[in-house]
């Protein structure tokens, strides 16, 4: 199959020279070049990541002082800020704003999007996307719904706010909450079009996996970031069309009069005419989606992390099977354990054991794979570039955040944390700060791929990740405490219970820890926009990288490689490989054996 | 002003990192390709800021636990709640056991094989042994921890037919609740959305002949020792009934009745006068006087004492005033139960038409 992929892509090059000619729209907007609508992604994604951080941090200053006026409050929100007292539906609407843009339009977009762009057809030799077009196509589309999600901001009645999840009814009637009114309508039809555009996107990533490998280039000797990538759009293409199904039902509930989701409801005065539906199928169709999106945004960051750690630590990545096998079993997993968000929901209690039996499973492949990145660094030679430090501080939030699923998982725990602050303390690290320090690492190790062999500043990715580090532990650990002191989420301030009244410093605690954490990603975006134009221009494979994507050129061509497609002799992790005499590396003197070398001599064949 | 000042320290704060990128940058002597990647110096330095910071995450747990192990939930006030303590303790233990090992670990190698000149790594690839050792140890760990939560999992959700327990219903709607008490039949009468007018504000089916010794009330009071099962129904939205201090947790989902049992073993009383309660009161009652003092400054109302009573929280977003949908809940003795019971109006002789 690869060896007919290579003759495809060999007749792709003897034309590739017919498409020079490029227009500023060809080349930087309506771009088919995947390394461009990389960087659109990248581009797009950070910036709805500015949104969503800073309203984290809107709202963070209202939990920590709730009886304060901020006059900022006034200028951010306008009318539901009046004299610097936030409204209860803004907070509201601010917290599910957050969850949205932050899952989907930065975790999900913004990384997978980036790196399975930019990274597929350049690690498994390819020209291109298998349909450049598509590609395109799913680029505009999420920017579309970007824009439709931004514009939601601005309507009358305000943004949707029934929680990221909008579960119905609350979701489905404006006489609920304000939000569920025109905002919630652009937030389904944004979404709508998200899930197309996502959908596009990973038909097309699974496609060129599969038919465009370059001749050599087994499934064994994929990097197992294209492993990530290729499992991640695999889970997509399963579960976003139930999402979209949902998503397609609460909009004909709201609009259309059917009543999948609503039923006995008296609200404002009268009875509703809605008979016989169930919220609760609206949950399951929800999280049928919502617990494999968790690994939609995980598992590119643990792919990125795997070739990162690997590379850095100039050894191979310990365990390459058995990583291989826990990303597939993960995915397979993540499909068979949403109820566990659900334990309570009313659904039936013998549901709530097998869906507990199901989630502790997901731990055993999960610690397989962080013991395998503690092995790799055993004995190594740790570059400690920045991409490292984030692949580090990855492994890290990824166990202790993993470690409370374990409690979260059981049900019978969970009965009594369900909906607290342990919850949001727990998703918070195990997927929101590992999936971005995962985004991160793949920032700064790629960026030379992206900005034609530019490097960002190291001394400021050191200040980004040690302050970001310190910042995310410092928001997340303290507020595990509040959880389990009972206190649940999304309450716009906790002064309505004096029960709660000695957690407010730990509020305040957690938003000086948030703020600074923030301020570190303003080192990151000066640090990404002046090395963008002013980078210095490193070595061809400046981090002594086997895989294939450093053989291509540095200067972006349409087809990546001038010549022909290198074709692959060997796994993506001889690192550090010696002789079978041991004398010195396979490759005197230098510590890697990049994936095109044949076989040298002296050298012992290994099969992984 | 403040919007002006913020917006201003922001553009100082970009300037001074420019600056500060400028100074390093002006700060190397020569200037090669391979300058932004890390050399043996920053190997050093990241490296030991790798195990100073496993050295943070340690502290910050052991500060964190100092200083707010104190505002977790005092004992458990009911049967069940001791099982969940008791699990929650094991696993509590467990992950930290895990956590301290593995964090270790991990920041530890990155400190100890930082990168140095000539330092060769080894060649590590595959040990079929070690990984089934930590394959097979989460497994066992797991096994044990599934089967010791199902069990108590099924011990609370399935109610035993022989426990005869008192039907209690709680009502959620936006944003408030009210419980609504079966009275001498044990047997709540029907009741749908369709039927709420005036006073009726359940939507309790008047004409049926078990809702008329049904009794609604707006405080929810419990027997101490007795088992109770709560039916719950939710007017609009989605609401959860959340009762923390009794491990109770069930959400209130309109089109369906789901239920929650438990048999509280302390009354209120009882846990006013339990030490981490005590303590945990005085504590935010020091809050409040400190807070007071700044509200009379400024000529406001000071804040009322605090004292202890059980909670019912509204616990899934229901829209706007979701922050502050409460009930309190008294537990008591079989006695003052009864006496309170009896003082309440039942559905006869509130709602029906004589």
């Amino acid at each position: 199959m690869s060896a007919h992929a290579h003759d495809l892509a060999a007749e792709q090059h003897e034309d590739h020279g017919h498409h020079h000619k490029e227009t500023f729209v060809t080349k930087y907007i309506f771009s088919q070049d995947h390394k461009m609508i990389s960087k659109q992604y990248l581009i797009t994604g950070l910036f709805m990541g500015i949104i969503g951080i800073g309203m984290s941090l809107i709202f963070r200053m209202q939990l920590a002082w709730p009886d304060k006026q901020f006059p900022i409050y006034e200028v951010l929100l306008g009318k539901w800020g009046l004299d610097g007292v936030m409204d209860p539906s803004v907070y509201l609407a601010l917290v599910t704003i957050h969850g949205t843009i932050m899952v989907f339009f930065v975790l999900t977009a913004g990384l997978s999007g980036t790196f399975s762009n930019l990274l597929i057809p350049l690690q498994i030799g390819a020209r291109d996307m298998a349909s450049g077009f598509l590609n395109m196509v799913s680029y505009w589309l999420f920017f579309l719904s970007s824009l439709i999600m931004v514009m939601s901001l601005f309507v009358e009645a305000g943004p949707a706010s029934a929680g990221w999840t909008i579960y119905p009814p609350l979701s489905a009637l404006p006489q609920a909450i304000p939000g569920s009114g025109a905002g919630m309508t652009l937030w389904l039809v944004s979404m709508a079009i998200f899930i197309a555009s996502s959908l596009l996107g990973s038909l097309n990533y699974i496609v060129t996996v599969i038919n465009l490998r370059t001749k050599g280039m087994s499934m064994t000797r994929l990097p197992l970031t294209i492993w990530a990538f290729f499992v991640t759009a695999i889970i997509g293409v399963v579960s976003f069309p139930v999402l979209l199904s949902a998503a397609l039902m609460l909009i004909m509930d709201r609009s259309f009069g059917t009543s999948f989701f609503l039923s006995d409801i008296y609200i404002a005065g009268e009875v509703l005419h809605h008979q016989g539906g169930s919220p609760v199928l609206y949950e399951h169709l929800f999280w049928f989606l919502g617990h494999p999106e968790v690994y939609i945004v995980l598992l590119p960051a643990l792919g990125i992390t795997s070739e990162v750690i690997a590379t850095n630590a100039r050894k191979p990545i310990f365990g390459y099977r058995a990583m291989v096998a826990s990303i597939i079993a993960i995915a397979f997993l993540s499909t068979i354990v949403w109820g566990h968000h659900m334990f309570v929901s009313g659904m039936n209690p013998f549901l709530g054991s097998v869906f507990t039996f199901t989630t502790l499973l997901i731990a055993i492949p999960s610690a397989v794979k962080a013991f395998n990145y503690i092995t790799t660094l055993w004995k190594g030679n740790l570059q400690m570039n920045p991409a490292m430090l984030f692949s580090i501080g990855l492994v890290s939030t990824f166990i202790t955040g993993g470690l409370t699923g374990i409690i979260l998982g059981d049900s019978a725990l969970d009965i009594n944390v369900h909906d607290t602050y342990f919850v949001v303390a727990h998703f918070h690290l195990v997927m929101g700060i590992s999936a971005l320090y995962g985004l991160f690492a793949g920032v700064y190790h790629w960026f030379p791929k992206m900005f034609e062999g530019r490097l960002m500043n190291k001394n400021l990715g050191y200040v980004h990740f040690w302050v970001t580090a310190i910042g995310a532990y410092g928001v997340f650990f303290p507020m595990h405490f509040i959880g389990m002191a009972g206190l649940p989420r999304r309450y716009y301030t906790n002064t309505a219970f004096p029960y709660f009244d000695d957690l407010a410093d730990v509020n305040v605690i957690i938003t000086v820890f948030a703020f600074i954490a923030a301020a570190a990603q303003l080192v990151f975006l000066y640090n990404f926009i002046s090395s963008m134009f002013f980078g210095k221009v490193g070595p061809k494979n400046p981090w002594k990288s086997n895989t294939l994507e450093w053989t291509a050129e540095v200067k972006h061509i349409h087809g990546n490689w001038d010549g022909p497609i290198p074709s692959v002799h060997r796994w993506a992790y001889d690192y550090s490989k010696r002789n079978e005499d041991d004398s010195d590396y396979v490759v005197p003197g230098q510590d890697f054996v990049p994936q095109v070398l044949p076989l040298q001599d002296k050298e012992e064949e290994m099969d992984h | 002003m403040t919007a002006f000042l913020v917006v201003l320290v922001i553009v100082l704060f970009g300037v001074a990192l420019w600056q500060m990128a400028k100074i390093f940058e002006l700060s190397k002597p020569e200037s090669d390709t391979t300058d932004q990647i890390a050399n043996d110096q920053d190997n050093q330095i990241n490296g030991k800021l790798m195990l100073m910071f496993v050295g943070f995450i340690y502290v910050l747990a052991f500060i964190s636990h100092y200083k707010w192990s104190k505002v977790f939930l005092p004992q458990a006030a009911s049967e069940h709640g001791v099982d969940i303590d008791q699990l929650w303790l094991i696993s509590m233990v467990l992950i930290f056991v895990v956590g301290i090992i593995t964090q270790w670990l991990l920041h530890y190698f990155a400190f100890k094989y930082r990168g140095r000149q000539g330092q060769k790594a080894t060649f590590f690839a595959d040990n079929d042994k070690l990984e089934f050792i930590w394959t097979i140890i989460p497994v066992i760990v797991l096994a044990g921890l599934i089967i010791y939560g199902l069990f108590t999992w099924s011990d609370i959700m399935n109610l035993e037919p022989d426990e005869d327990p008192m039907v209690v219903e709680l009502y959620a709607y936006q944003f408030d609740w009210r419980a609504r008490y079966s009275g001498t039949d044990n047997v709540l009468g029907d009741a749908n959305v369709r039927l709420i007018e005036g006073a009726n504000v359940l939507g309790i089916d008047v004409t049926d002949p078990n809702s008329q010794d049904d009794v609604v009330v707006s405080e929810l009071h419990l027997p101490v020792g007795k088992k109770v099962l709560f039916k719950m129904r939710s007017q609009d939205v989605l609401h959860s009934a959340y009762m923390p201090h009794f491990r109770a947790q069930m959400n209130c989902v309109p089109g369906m009745v789901t239920q929650f049992a438990f048999t509280p073993t302390m009354t209120t009383q009882d846990m006013r006068m339990n030490e981490d309660m005590v303590a945990k009161v005085q504590d935010i009652n020091n809050i409040r006087r400190e807070k007071s003092k700044v509200l009379e400054a400024n000529g406001d109302e000071a804040l009322a004492p605090y004292e202890f009573d059980y909670l019912l929280l509204c616990n899934k977003i229901c829209g706007n005033n979701h922050y502050n949908m409460q009930m309190k809940i008294v537990v008591e003795t079989q006695e003052e139960f009864e006496a309170w019971l009896a003082e309440q109006k039942s559905v006869a002789n509130t709602l029906v038409v004589q």
